[in-house]
């Protein structure tokens, strides 16, 4: 076994930024990359994973394909891991990647570990770190055996443009369909030009000290100023008070994001919060009492209200950009 | 409609982690039941009570300790409960190991579906759902956030959180349901429940009983703490305003993102 194989998502007919990342951080690990890319109508987009390290690109592409069904997608991939027969098997621990992977890896008969923020090689084997206990520890975690099966969070590595143009391959895969038992009766995903908050790379978050939902509008505003890869997000006071949808809930109980930069406003930091957002890169609290803890874990603090900074911020960014 | 909701007892939230070697500083820690397990818990019973009729089996693997997190769910109203109490095997267990375990226990029960929560929060991994339901041969749907099942009990159809939205999934039974925050309300124990549950049938058994020989497939090297973050800066400034100017400047010149 050699290599790496990547499973690489498409959602609204793109590549996600994390199966970029993966491919990049492969590439720098070294060895060949291979990358699987399932899908309906994807064929198309096999070329840009070359760009970011892919040496062959095996594409699985067919109406069965059009919704993510864990049952195919684990047989598809599968067979296309049997036929590259890797060492290392990497995917974006999205929602998707989430429930795909474990899958995957039992059916191999192997292991997986999850959200990893670092992956470093050490012989044969890849040594990967991922936080535990809400991101009060981090485990050093590897694989007995191969494939050493690793999802990645999103954002824990940067994309990088290599060289060279990979092969694209169409896989033949067939498919047990008497085993596919789920079915999608519908999905419904909210239509938004803002990335989820776990791919954003820069989120303005809110929390109670928001004072009413109709607040959030000025969070939107700063976000908006930041360009397209900007979203709002929201501590679990502010989602229990109605002011937010659960979607937007970062922290234990809702989403672990890891932006280039986290903007916390009027959240004071309660530990499963910053289980959530703790990985970020850069975190900069906005928040009236000097004592709350985000200060402990912010890189910039701004001890004021929030009411009077926010917007201060924004007519500021905005001479800034002039 | 009978269930089985498979637990795991896991150090309070709050609880402060020390870690030492591949592993944590156990002494000390509150230990309580994975809060997603509760909304698994809850589901089972409501099924249970919307049918009026059937059982809730509680699966948990772990040492000792673990009986406390089993006899909650049997004070939320579980019917009885299997308790894998093996503290090597524990020890070393990666989920995969975990799911063998559960797996093993499980094969003896009636079930028309298992419940289980989406990730245990301790090492967060949220394999187990996927890789229990592969070696039990069954399908799993994780993320669920609302369940329904026909009256017949052939199917289920449930609602799933996918990114950005959700996802409305059919599937025939036995199958794994992994529980999502909303998926319901969690029930507090009540005090008769709580004496009634000191009552309950918990079979007690160790991985080799059950044939589980497993090993782990992965393992942990070393726990290590977060680094300690600098001291973070204060923006200094005489008002609002003027903070906010700095810190546009700051996010300009020195975070460059802007
Ligand atoms: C099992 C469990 C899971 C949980 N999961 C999550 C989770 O996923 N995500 C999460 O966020 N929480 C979670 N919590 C809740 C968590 O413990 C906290 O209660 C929550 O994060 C508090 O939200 P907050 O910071 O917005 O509110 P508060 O703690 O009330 O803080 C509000 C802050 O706003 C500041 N403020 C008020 N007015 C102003 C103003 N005008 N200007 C500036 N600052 C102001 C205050 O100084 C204060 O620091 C969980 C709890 C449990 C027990």
């Amino acid at each position: 076994m050699a290599g790496t194989l990547i499973y690489a998502e498409v959602q609204k007919g793109e590549i996600k930024k994390g199966s970029f990342e993966v491919t990049s951080k492969a590439k720098e690990l070294g060895g060949d990359v291979a990358v699987c890319l399932i899908g309906k109508g994807v064929e198309g987009l096999a070329s840009q994973l070359a760009k970011y390290g892919a040496d062959k690109v095996y594409v699985v592409d067919g109406p069965e394909y059009e919704n993510y069904v864990t049952e195919a997608y684990v047989q598809a991939f599968k067979q296309v891991a049997d036929t590259v027969s890797p060492a290392v098997i990497l995917a974006s621990a999205t929602a998707q990647g989430k429930d795909l992977v474990p899958a995957v890896a039992a059916r191999l008969g192997v292991g997986a570990i999850s959200d990893c923020v670092d992956l470093k090689k050490e012989g044969d084997k890849v040594v990967a770190k991922r936080p535990v206990y809400a991101g009060k520890a981090y485990a050093m975690v590897e694989a007995v055996a191969d494939p050493q099966v690793i999802a990645v969070r999103p954002n824990s590595f940067a994309v990088k443009e290599v060289a060279g143009a990979g092969a694209v391959e169409k896989a033949a895969v067939s498919l047990d369909a008497s085993k596919i038992k789920a079915v999608v009766k519908s999905i419904e995903v909210a239509q938004t030009d803002e990335p989820d908050q776990t791919e954003a790379e820069i989120i303005v978050s809110g929390g109670r000290g928001m004072k009413g939902p109709e607040n959030f509008k000025m969070l939107e505003d700063l976000a908006k100023l930041f360009g397209p890869t900007a979203t709002t997000g929201a501590s679990r006071a502010a989602v229990d008070a109605g002011w937010r949808e659960h979607s937007y809930q970062v922290g234990q109980t809702g989403k672990t994001v890891s932006p280039n930069l986290y903007i916390a406003c009027g959240i004071s930091g309660a530990i499963q919060h910053l289980a959530g957002m703790g990985t970020s890169k850069v975190i900069v609290a906005i928040n009236k009492d000097a004592e709350a803890p985000i200060f402990q874990k912010a890189d910039y603090g701004v001890v004021d209200d929030l009411f009077n900074v926010v917007p201060a911020l924004i007519s500021e960014i905005q001479k800034v950009k002039g | 409609m009978n269930t089985v909701v498979c637990i795991k007892q896991v150090p309070d939230t709050e609880t402060l982690i020390k870690v030492q070697g591949a592993g944590i500083v156990t002494e000390g820690i509150k230990w309580v039941m994975n809060p997603y397990d509760e909304f698994a818990v809850e589901e089972a019973l409501r099924q249970k009570e919307k049918m009026k009729a059937g059982s809730v089996a509680i699966v948990s693997l772990g040492p000792d300790r673990g009986i406390e997190a089993i006899r909650t769910g049997l004070a939320m109203g579980a019917d009885t409960a299997v308790h894998v109490n093996d503290a090597a095997y524990y020890d070393k267990a990666d989920p995969y190991a975990t799911a063998a375990a559960l797996a093993a226990a499980i094969k003896g029960l009636q079930y028309d579906a298992i419940f289980m929560g989406k990730q245990a929060i301790d090492d967060d991994a949220a394999q187990v759902p996927a890789m229990l339901a592969e070696m039990l041969g069954i399908p799993a749907i994780t993320m669920v956030v609302k369940f329904e099942v026909a009256a017949d009990k052939s199917t289920a159809t449930v609602t799933r959180e996918i990114e950005g939205g959700q996802a409305v999934v059919e599937v025939p039974l036995p199958a794994v349901f992994s529980a999502q925050k909303g998926l319901n309300e969690p029930r507090y124990a009540s005090l008769p429940g709580i004496m009634k549950a000191k009552k309950k049938p918990v079979d007690v058994k160790t991985a080799a009983d059950l044939g589980a020989s497993e090993g782990p497939k992965t393992v942990v090297k070393e726990m290590t703490l977060p680094p300690a973050r600098q001291a973070g800066k204060v923006i200094a400034g005489d008002d609002a305003a003027a903070k906010a100017k700095e810190l546009a400047r700051i996010l300009h010149e020195e975070v460059k993102i802007v």
